[in-house]
């Protein structure tokens, strides 16, 4: 199993410097763009999850303005990578409308952005609620705008497998902002995002093999293969699954969250089985198309049982909900 | 290119068009507004973080 790069020469066709408009053509829009509003929507989602869960009681103007610092530091996190990944984002298709590579913002401009939203997140985040969230949301953004961006991205297969703990983060920011620790549930629900995010992106790599490889980015399936990949996505699937349904196994969640990570978990790994198990080529990619999918939906149901589950204040099974590591 | 004291440039540098400064206007009322919104978020996240206590501070 090769998961390295060295053995692949990737020419990378690039642009130069991303083109631009002097005097800027930014609109309010395009700062929103930058901000990546969809990725921005999970952030929230889970990091509220990760907030009404805990056991800790935080007032809920101070739990809104939480999710809005991590909602913020979630942009910034998006805006640098968007200011960094400017060339490689003109190359390929899905990614070379966004604002700088179309030349509507100046990289600068993108830069000096995601910079004030970061130390603003973190500065407010820290002062209202507390340092450990605010500690977290920093190492948040670092990880996602240096780590994976600037590093992982571009220099290994394994960037989203690692990469993937920045996306994994925002549950456990919510926890630490409601405890003001860390607890043991925090961590299951970093696991299943962090175990989920492979099989997710991997499958959409497959459908964008041949833009990665243009661009010079070394995901699983321009390294590795077809073959590889598909094995990889039914590993982590299969680690998925029984990580998926732990918090129920735990006693961290009821029977409806059980029967939901499940049914799901074996449903993420007969898609996955499929894939592996469909002709190679442009066969394989309407399979990989139904997989990436239906993990969105997957995360999704999972989430928010766990907050249903909250409201309705259905018991959770064995342990009793929320010990705090402090 | 150096200009003599009696040369003045015949250019008029850069001149906006209509639909720049449209976007100018819009990022300015943009940023004004989020500005206006922080000022607010931060009045009340100090009153419910230190409660009535903050009206009562001794001179």
């Amino acid at each position: 199993m090769s998961l390295t790069s060295e053995s692949v020469e990737l020419t990378p066709v690039l642009p130069g410097p991303a083109g631009y408009a002097e005097p800027s053509m930014a609109g309010v829009g395009d700062y929103l763009a930058l901000m990546k509003p969809r990725v921005m929507s999970l952030v929230v989602f889970t990091a509220l999850v990760g907030l009404v869960v805990a056991p800790g009681h935080l007032h809920p103007v101070l739990a809104g303005f939480a999710l809005l610092c991590i909602a913020i530091g979630a942009g910034a996190a998006g805006s640098l990578n968007m200011w960094y990944d400017a060339d490689i984002d003109a190359v390929m298709s899905r990614t070379e409308s966004r604002p700088v590579p179309a030349g509507r913002v100046l990289p600068g401009e993108a830069l000096a952005f995601g910079m004030t939203l970061a130390v603003g997140s973190v500065a407010f985040l820290g002062l209202m609620v507390n340092w450990l969230a605010a500690g977290l949301l920093a190492f948040t953004i670092v990880f996602y705008a240096v780590i994976y961006t600037m590093w992982l991205k571009r220099s290994t297969p394994q960037n989203i497998v690692i990469g993937g703990a920045a996306g994994a983060f925002p549950p456990m920011i919510g926890w630490a902002a409601a405890t003001g620790g860390i607890g043991l549930e925090s961590i299951l629900l970093f696991l299943i995002i962090f175990f989920w995010t492979p099989p997710h992106f991997w499958a959409l790599s497959i459908c964008r093999a041949d833009e990665y490889a243009r661009a010079g980015v070394p995901m699983l399936p321009v390294v590795a293969g077809m073959t590889e990949t598909r094995r990889q996505i039914l590993i982590y699937s299969l680690v998925l699954a029984p990580v998926g349904a732990a918090p129920w196994l735990l006693g961290y969640a009821g029977l409806a969250y059980g029967a939901a990570a499940i049914l799901g978990g074996a449903s993420m790994v007969a898609l996955a089985w499929q894939l592996r198990q469909a002709p190679a080529g442009a066969a394989a990619e309407p399979v990989a198309k139904r997989l990436f999918t239906f993990s969105i939906l997957y995360l999704f149901v999972l989430f928010a049982m766990l907050l249903v589950e909250h409201a309705l204040g259905i018991e959770a099974v064995g342990i009793p909900f929320g010990r705090v590591i402090s | 290119m150096s200009l003599s004291m009696s040369e003045q440039p015949t250019e008029p540098g850069i001149v906006l068009t209509e639909e720049q400064k449209r976007r100018r206007r819009a990022r300015s009322l943009a940023i004004a507004l989020s500005l206006g919104v922080l000022v607010l978020i931060v009045y009340i996240v100090t009153v419910v973080k230190l409660g009535p206590g903050v009206m009562s501070r001794p001179l």
